[in-house]
């Protein structure tokens, strides 16, 4: 076989994974009924999740979230539009089509829904019991593996009320990669835990979609998880995909006013604080947004010389977005050539906003 | 002792005590078999449920609901050209049987719908977005997920029934509490009167202690 033909070899010759979208969703919309009216809880919206990516969806509660990813297994149906999934179209699926095609999508949930009667390993080797394609002791292999891969080894004949929520949601995670799924849907699947084992949890997600290559679609109301771990983002708001885009692009540069407040959460920026600051210095104020390997190099001080300014930090952060560093930096510059060091730091990538 | 229990015959006791767990292990297992389908029925087409059908579930909740209220005596008396043709007598405990089940079904498929109630939502969504079959999700997840609850509404329908056997002395179906009606009652020996109603508490307890260990086997919560 060469090269060239074999599947996804493409991706060999570009610096980025070529994107090929494994979910699309053509002018997608629903409404439920509620009291006898129809009640719109997603607007219509076109929708592209490309292949092997984590895919972040955030909004308020209420915005929507839920509607549009229990879409893509149709747990719910739409009221108009197209959803393709895996090359095949889910709005046209029959029963036994429709039962095949789900088993191609994993689901991880909230509050988990394991069945409290059945222990850790009969409730991972569910699916594939279900599906009733494989014989028991293949079937007892695989759920070995597969309790392996999550880290419950000790856990397996336990019954989910005897394990802790980050244990529960891990259960959840085996059960669902049980028949080889391409797609994982996982519905604000760390909200019900604490900040170290969603740490935990959202790093065991990761590495499931490096080493398998499998695509997540990830709900959640908090920022922060969308920076630890999503390639692509879309904020829900009221029904409507008011912004969408690499996580880089839309956390550093947020556009709409709902996005902004999320990222505003995650950074504890305190905007009062923040102008109250502005008041105790003289000078321009600049926001610099360093992203990628700028973040390392001696810029500030280089270009503080060679333009003559001065200048104070007034707040920064640095941190992480999936994997590659960013920093950001409020700064008020006094005196010398502010129109040389503002080229300057453009010149070697920084994103520069003004402030005041 | 002798002389305190000058009136109570022992073997007729014992007879007694016989044709009340033959009424109930009987009128149980029918119980059983046709209410759990019915509770089942009534759960799925109940509102918000998985197969909701508004007038379909109106008129068997109306139907469940009429045999509910009819007191069990009057159920005994109207049910017997029923029961004839079912067991071909309307007398003892054969013909108890027919009446007991049909006063008792309703009931125990009420209780049963209920539990099903009580499983979680997400469970069922959980089920079905394994690809699971309606009937995968029933037999599967719905059902072991409610066996507490089914169990403790088999111990209440058992300790119901056997109320409802100290009735059916009507048809002459003998058991315990006809026992306790005919001597204990009519003839005034209180004696037989005490040794029945003490039976039959026996037997309450036996019911509910079995029944209550059974739910706490089955809970895993
Ligand atoms: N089964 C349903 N029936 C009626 N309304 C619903 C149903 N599910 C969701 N909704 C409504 O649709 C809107 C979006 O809900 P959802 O998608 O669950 O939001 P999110 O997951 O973002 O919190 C909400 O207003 C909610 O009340
Ligand atoms: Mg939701």
């Amino acid at each position: 076989m060469s090269v060239e033909s074999r599947p996804g070899a493409g991706i060999l010759f570009f610096g980025k994974p070529k994107v090929i979208p494994v979910i699309k969703f053509h002018q997608v919309h629903k409404a439920y009924k509620t009291e006898g009216r129809m009640i719109p809880a997603l607007q219509p919206c076109d929708l592209e999740i490309p292949a092997g990516q984590i895919y972040g969806l955030i909004g308020h509660s209420g915005a929507g979230k839920s509607t549009l990813l229990r879409l893509i297994n149709r747990l719910e149906e739409p009221s108009g539009g197209r959803i393709e999934v895996a090359g095949q179209e889910v709005t046209s699926l029959q029963a036994e089509g429709l039962r095949a095609f789900r088993r191609q999508v994993g689901m991880i949930f909230q509050h988990f829904n394991l069945l409290s009667s059945k222990t850790v390993a009969e409730n991972v080797a569910m699916p594939l019991k279900l599906a009733g394609q494989m014989s028991s002791s293949a079937i007892a292999d695989k759920v070995a593996s597969l309790i392996k891969r999550v880290g419950l080894e000790e856990h397996a004949n336990k019954y989910p009320a005897q394990l802790s929520g980050g244990q529960k949601q891990r259960v959840g995670i085996a059960r669902a990669l049980s028949t080889d799924p391409k797609i994982l849907l996982c519905d604000e699947a760390t909200s019900a835990l604490d900040p170290q084992t969603t740490g935990q949890v959202l790093q065991l997600l990761a590495e499931i979609n490096r080493d398998l290559g499998l695509t997540l679609v990830l709900i959640t109301h908090e920022m922060d998880v969308i920076r630890r771990i999503c390639d692509q983002v879309a904020v829900l708001d009221a029904g409507f995909i008011v912004e969408q885009g690499p996580v880089a692009e839309v956390f550093l540069h947020p556009q709409h006013p709902t996005t902004k407040r999320f990222v505003q959460e995650a950074e504890q920026i305190d905007e009062q604080e923040l102008h109250a600051d502005f008041a105790q210095v003289e000078g321009r104020i600049l926001r610099l947004t360093f992203h990628g390997q700028t973040t390392y190099e001696p810029l500030l001080g280089r270009v503080a010389r060679e333009a003559g300014v001065d200048f104070t930090i007034l707040s920064g952060r640095i941190d992480r977005i999936r994997e590659v560093p960013y920093g950001q930096l409020i700064v008020a510059f006094n005196g010398g050539e502010l129109e040389q060091a503002m080229e300057l730091l453009s010149a070697s990538d920084v994103h520069l906003e003004v402030m005041r | 002792m002798e002389a305190l229990l000058i009136n109570v015959d022992w073997y007729e006791i014992g007879i007694a005590t016989l044709e009340t767990l033959l009424m109930l292990g009987g009128s149980l297992l029918f119980t059983v078999i046709f209410g759990l389908p019915l509770g089942v029925l009534l759960f799925l087409t109940g509102p918000k449920q998985l197969f909701q059908q508004k007038g379909f579930y109106a008129i068997l909740s109306l139907i469940t609901n009429i045999l509910r209220s009819l007191p069990f005596i009057i159920l005994l008396i109207v049910m017997i050209p029923v029961t004839v043709m079912i067991t071909g007598t309307s007398l003892g405990v054969a013909g108890a049987i027919p009446p007991l089940v049909v006063g008792a079904t309703p009931f125990f498929a009420r209780l049963v719908e209920t539990a099903l109630r009580e499983v979680d939502r997400g469970i069922i969504e959980a089920t079905q977005a394994m690809g699971a079959t309606t009937k995968q999700i029933i037999f599967n997840a719905l059902l072991p997920e409610a066996r507490p609850g089914i169990i403790a509404a088999t111990t209440v329908t058992a300790i119901t029934l056997v109320s409802y056997t100290a009735m059916a002395g009507v048809v002459g179906a003998g058991g315990l509490g006809d026992l306790a009606i005919r001597f204990g009652y009519q003839r005034f020996q209180t004696d037989v009167m005490v040794v029945t109603v003490l039976l039959l508490l026996v037997l309450v307890q036996i019911l509910q202690s079995v029944g209550d260990r059974l739910v706490v086997h089955y809970s895993r919560k």
